[in-house]
């Protein structure tokens, strides 16, 4: 007699799969996603879910306004995702973008408002310069204790976060227009001082270029710099860095430089490329959202294209079935979370096999 | 004679791993009132067997049999109703914790510390152990850690008992005392398996051995009437050459002079007190003691990555040019044109990136150099595959990521890499530390290379037999202080032994 049953089954570790092994298992992931979001908008609003779906797709590609923003929003999610990802890969866990970004974009504004007499050729390299430095200050705040002292950077860069929107509520008072409002509202509206210039016929289009090309640099500069490798190393084991003379110190106070300093770069295209407005919730949540994009992209720039897309896509196509089928917002969050819960789970079942035992196998004859 | 009975039986057992078969259809059978040794290359699939048996793994195939019983063992709890305790490399013991209460944590039912000790005391009584249940696990040194361990498992009942490689950690001494116990254990009619690297220990101790080779079951045999020579011949498959060879020093130089160095760890603990010695060009000098007396501090201090209290680090140059290494950190080490290699204990946390690939892993000692803001990889590449094929490293390729590579393989690749800069002085920790015998006579070979190319080898030890056999001289630790440096020709292991527990070696009997 067995005191203890045979289990059904057991996890087993795969091993080296071709490629297109992952990805066939990420588009099943995908497929079973959008058959499982399916059934729930049957069930819970009977809904057709062609519907819903074609309504999700219409979202981003509806128009080319629609498509336009669709890639403004992707742009600015990918780039703070693009800072976050060198502290990612060393192992700190900057959960400050949010906070970074908003120190940037405040330093545009500033500038905007403070210099508003001034030509645009002085009023924009001031902007850049300085949000830039900003956004660096705030990242690099947090690195200087933890290099220092072994602080834990992710409640510090949290807890910068929380800084930062009160600088900015208290600002907005400050330099509120009309009096009274509270809100900054647009600055410089007819003399245009400080926007960036249109080109190609589209506000958006010069946001997208440079987070374009500062997405090449972040992945030259993290696979084949000697700091990206410094980065990789001091990532994996600080001992190991030691060991070999790295200054690990040195590095984390560096990378998160280098980490704000692109985030302050993302406050910057949101102020002065597409925005033209200072407020606490500017920023809006992409700090965080933007954890995600690098931790699924795996810290691979190219790959964080794709999940940036697909998340700014799921996004926008929420908001579009909540307002074409007057469906409370929150349902498009749903499908969302389904979405993702397949996309993740999928990264288990590339790495993990379930293996049935022999008595199951029985069972299942 | 009465026959054996066969209290443990496994038949067909096959576990992969991935594409990695650890164990491809094993027959092993553990006799009652026997010490069975389990010996095996790195990688042969002995730890994960026995994992099998004590629960931690789950079998793929295969089935065992336990009183001619058929059992399921799915998790330590199972193996323990069973009577199968295994007592690991690592101890699992609450440090803040007495040894009785170690001892009964996690039982079911009442807690009843006095009894509890009393049984404690019966069993330490019975086999001879020396444990004070009321002794806190910080206070221990390893080898009370390790009767803990050994007494936590005869408290829960088992009569079937494997330990994974138990005198990895232990003086000639303690094991010595290790054995007596378990000599005791088996006469009282208990099942026990040792996994071992250690020959003379198997030939020692053991009443059988068993043999894996690539996780297939070779054989067994009485230990009685075989010798190392044939056991290695089985475990690896072919005829190997197991004499370690000891060639004279060429010119002898003085290379790295110490002095007068103390070294006090983070909370004070003194842990180097007044070390001073020479290490010669042409030699390999020996570091000998028990685990923690003082030998990580030692090579982390000449590496430059320990701060020191007080005492100088002298290299020495050919011509009499002498340099304070104390002060300096790696990279300013590198910089003065001082060619020092380390081989660090802790290979995979310290050594190499476990989660890189073999050509970035080269790297790590080369990526500054020139001027470019952007890495060269070429260089690298060539340097892995070059160790690759000089050291006939077994990997899949050279992007394979190091963690994947089995330890002797690991140990490969880091020492390839530490002499491809030509050092002038190399420093190792523990370097065959968990290698099979095969895979350390490789590194043994290695390190005799380099002496005889001129480098001032500094080889810091556990195995005693080989430390004698290797090394030219041997200096001695003791809680951080030097007992006393001997030539290797002609020491006895006893004298180092007895130097390694007591200051200068003298007994007080």
């Amino acid at each position: 007699m067995n005191k203890t049953r045979e289990p059904l089954f057991h996890i087993v570790k795969r091993g080296e799969m071709p490629w297109y092994f992952g990805w066939s298992v990420r588009a099943v992931s995908i497929v079973l996603a959008l058959a499982c979001c399916g059934l729930i908008t049957v069930l819970v609003t009977s809904e057709n879910p062609i519907k819903i779906f074609s309504t999700i797709i219409d979202g981003s590609f509806g128009s080319s306004r629609k498509f336009m923003v669709l890639l403004q929003n992707t742009a600015m999610l990918l780039c703070i995702a693009l800072a976050l990802t060198p502290a990612f890969k060393m192992r700190f866990w900057n959960i400050g973008g949010e906070g970074q970004a908003l120190a940037g974009a405040l330093a545009s504004a500033a500038c905007m408002i403070l210099m508003k007499d001034q030509p645009n050729l002085v009023v924009i390299p001031c902007m850049v310069v300085t949000s830039i430095l900003a956004g660096a200050l705030w990242g690099a705040v947090p690195a200087f204790f933890k290099a220092r002292f072994g602080t834990n950077e992710t409640l510090f860069t949290l807890m910068m976060n929380y800084v930062a929107t009160q600088i900015v509520a208290y600002f907005s008072v400050v330099w509120e227009n009309p009096k009274g409002s509270g809100n900054i509202g647009v600055i410089n509206p007819l003399s245009k001082v400080g926007w960036f210039p249109e080109i190609f016929g589209s506000k958006y289009a010069l946001n997208i270029i440079i987070v374009a090309l500062v997405t090449v640099a972040m992945y030259i500069y993290l696979n084949y710099s000697k700091h990206g490798y410094e980065i990789s190393v001091v990532g994996e084991s600080e001992r190991t860095a030691r060991y070999i003379g790295i200054k690990v110190e040195k590095v984390i106070i560096r990378t998160m430089l280098i980490s704000g300093a692109v985030c302050g770069l993302a406050g910057l295209l949101l102020v002065g490329g597409t925005n033209h407005t200072l407020n606490a919730d500017i920023v809006a949540g992409r700090g965080f959202t933007a954890v995600m994009v690098s931790w699924l992209g795996k810290f691979n720039p190219v790959w964080m294209i794709f999940t940036s897309v697909l998340l700014v896509f799921l996004e926008r196509g929420a908001g579009e079935i909540a307002t074409d089928f007057g469906l409370n917002a929150s349902f498009g969050d749903i499908l969302t979370g389904v979405i993702l819960f397949f996309i993740i789970g999928g990264e288990f079942f590339i790495n993990y096999k379930l293996s049935l035992t022999k008595a199951a196998k029985k069972e299942g004859k | 004679m009465e026959k054996k009975i066969a209290t443990v039986k496994m038949r067909n057992i096959t576990k992969t791993f991935g594409t990695v078969v650890a164990n491809d259809k094993v027959w092993l059978d553990i006799y009652k009132g026997e010490i069975l040794a389990l010996l095996g290359e790195n990688g042969s699939g002995k730890t994960t067997l026995m994992n099998m048996l004590s629960g931690i793994y789950f079998p793929d195939e295969g089935d065992i049999f336990i009183n001619d019983e058929k059992v399921v063992i799915r998790s330590p709890k199972d193996a323990f109703d069973h009577g199968i305790g295994m007592i690991h490399q690592h101890f699992k013991l609450v440090d803040v914790l007495t040894a009785a209460e170690n001892i009964i944590l996690g039982l079911e039912g009442k807690l009843d510390l006095k009894a509890a000790t009393e049984k404690i005391r019966r069993i330490c009584e019975a086999y001879g152990f020396e444990v004070d249940p009321n002794q806190k696990v910080y206070d221990m040194s390893v080898s009370q850690k390790q009767t803990v361990e050994i007494v936590k498992v005869l408290f829960r009942g088992a009569d079937i008992l494997i330990l994974d490689e138990p005198t990895a950690v232990l003086t000639p001494q303690e094991t010595d005392k290790l054995f007596a116990v378990l000599r005791n254990m088996r006469n009282d009619g208990k099942a026990i398996v040792i996994i071992t690297h250690k020959m003379h220990e198997v030939e020692k101790l053991s009443d059988r051995v068993a043999i894996l080779r690539h996780g297939q079951f070779v054989g067994d045999l009485p230990t009685e009437g075989t010798d190392a020579q044939e056991l290695t011949n089985m475990m690896v498959g072919y005829s190997v050459n197991l004499n370690i060879a000891r060639p004279d020093p060429v010119d002898p130089k003085p290379r790295i002079e110490v002095n007068g160095l103390t070294v006090r760890s983070i909370d004070g603990v003194l842990k180097l007190q007044d070390v001073s010695f020479t290490a010669m060009s042409g030699e390999i000098l020996g570091i000998a003691g028990i685990s923690g007396s003082g030998q990580k501090e030692l090579l982390e201090a000449i590496a430059g990555l320990q701060p020191v209290e007080s005492g100088s680090i002298c290299y020495v140059e050919d011509d009499g040019t002498r340099d304070e290494l104390l002060g300096k950190d790696p990279l300013s080490i590198a910089e003065k044109g001082i060619s020092l290699s380390f081989v660090p204990e802790d290979r995979l946390g310290m050594g190499l990136v476990g989660g890189m690939d073999l050509s970035d892993n080269m790297m790590l000692r080369s990526f500054r150099k020139g001027r470019s803001v952007f890495t060269d990889r070429k260089s690298p590449r060539r340097l892995a595959k070059q160790v690759v094929e000089e050291l006939n490293v077994k990997t899949p390729s050279i992007e394979t990521p190091v963690r994947k590579l089995s330890g002797g393989n690991v140990q490969k690749v880091l020492v390839g890499r530490e002499i491809a800069s030509a050092p002038k002085v190399l420093l190792t920790a523990y370097a065959v530390r968990g290698l099979d015998i095969n895979s350390s006579h490789t590194i043994y070979d290695l390190i005799n290379q380099q002496k005889q190319k001129g480098v001032a080898v500094v080889y810091v030890g556990e195995d005693l037999d080989v430390l004698l056999e290797l090394c030219d001289r041997i200096l001695v630790l003791c809680a951080g202080k030097v007992s006393g440096i001997v030539p290797g020709r002609g020491a006895k292991k006893r004298d180092v032994g007895m130097m390694m527990t007591r200051l200068g070696g003298n007994s007080n009997e």
